[in-house]
């Protein structure tokens, strides 16, 4: 944990704004990284060690990582509000530029074969850059067999039993808290 | 009113499942919005979600375009505030308590058994996207394609999404 006295004066104006930025510039997906450029590298607000933190919280909750990570550091800088400033701000280029999209694809209600198309060859590219972040996430994660098993029973869960999400976490997380349990030789 | 309460309640629900991002959620998002309620087809969701990954930002704001679809730019910030505001109060609360329990053995356990679910469930995202997205060799050459060239370079994916619509406009017309 870092201690509270290295954590910059930054106004919440600031905070909206830096969030903004990054909601309007993240593109192609990786917006962890858009993060962490900004908030590690130019505007130095947090350290390596303080957002890899931040960034495995994120990872253990539900919530977007981008928008979780938004309420953490909004949180750490300048308490609720900056919390909320910054939520606001990462979330809105995207989701203005989303409903625009979507009332002009949705409203002509015809069938455009060239927009399909384009939309057809974006989204098979968008499965291999999922399953990119994917595999990189689990290089940081998947350290041993057992964590390879539980994150293969997590798989096996939704896709071929096709059972709910929230049944295969609550089938799993607990078995995998159990077998990782605190010992007392410290693994 | 019966299809705004429909909506707060499927997203506030989906929001809780994205542990690891929100792929994770995507394998429900479909089963509840396009065979449960029917507010749009499977190809419509795919080609949303397409359009979600070239929109800046979290990678879910395609979310706002459901809603918009559904019921209009209400339904879209209906829908967004129902989809970050819960798991938003948790992860506030969380982050808060998480400090205070910092020397808790159990806390690693924890978050490793969550880090491995959190794995499966994007890769079941995935297998999910997958099989909307790609109907043929050509589309699975783009994916493999695209997965390829990013283990390699780890270079931004813009530039790869954008050669990939040209892909598409050249061999899916």
């Amino acid at each position: 944990m870092s201690d509270a006295g290295n954590i910059p004066k930054v106004s919440i104006a600031k905070i909206f704004l830096a969030f903004l930025m990054i909601g309007a510039t993240s593109l192609g997906g990786g917006v962890v990284g858009y993060l962490r450029s900004s908030l590690v590298g130019s505007l130095q607000w947090l350290d390596d060690e303080t957002f890899v933190e931040l960034l495995s919280i994120c990872q253990s909750l539900p919530g977007l990582n981008a928008s979780n990570m938004a309420i953490l550091v909004g949180d750490r800088l300048r308490g609720a509000a900056g919390a909320v400033a910054a939520l606001v701000g990462i979330c809105l280029p995207g989701g203005l530029i989303m409903v625009a999209a979507a009332a002009a694809y949705g409203a002509s209600h015809k069938d455009f074969p060239l927009v399909n198309a384009v939309l057809h060859g974006v989204s098979a590219a968008a499965v291999g850059m999922v399953l990119y972040v994917t595999v990189e996430l689990a290089r940081k994660t998947i350290a041993k067999p057992p964590d390879f098993f539980f994150a293969a029973a997590t798989l096996a869960f939704v896709t071929l039993l096709h059972e709910s999400v929230l049944l295969a976490l609550f089938a799993v997380a607990p078995v995998a808290t159990f077998w990782f349990r605190p010992r007392k030789d410290g693994q | 009113m019966r299809e705004m309460i429909g909506l707060i309640g499927v997203f506030s629900y989906l929001s809780l499942l994205t542990i690891g991002g929100g792929m994770a959620a995507y394998p429900e998002m479909k089963t509840l919005t396009v065979d449960t309620f029917h507010w749009l087809t499977a190809d419509q969701l795919v080609r949303l979600y397409s359009l979600g990954q070239m929109a800046p930002g979290p990678n879910m704001m395609m979310i706002a375009g459901i809603g918009e679809w559904v019921a209009g730019p209400i339904g879209a910030l209906a829908v967004t505030l129902a989809f970050f505001l819960p798991t938003g109060f948790l992860t506030f609360w969380v982050g808060r308590v998480w400090e205070h329990l910092s020397d808790w053995p159990w806390r690693a356990s924890i978050q490793r058994a969550l880090n491995a679910v959190s794995i499966g469930l994007l890769l079941a995202g995935v297998v999910a996207v997958g099989k909307a997205a790609i109907t043929g060799w050509a589309g699975a050459a783009i994916a493999f394609s695209v997965f390829g060239v990013l283990m390699l370079t780890h270079m931004n994916p813009l530039p790869l999404m954008a050669l990939a619509g040209v892909a598409g406009a050249l061999l899916f017309r």
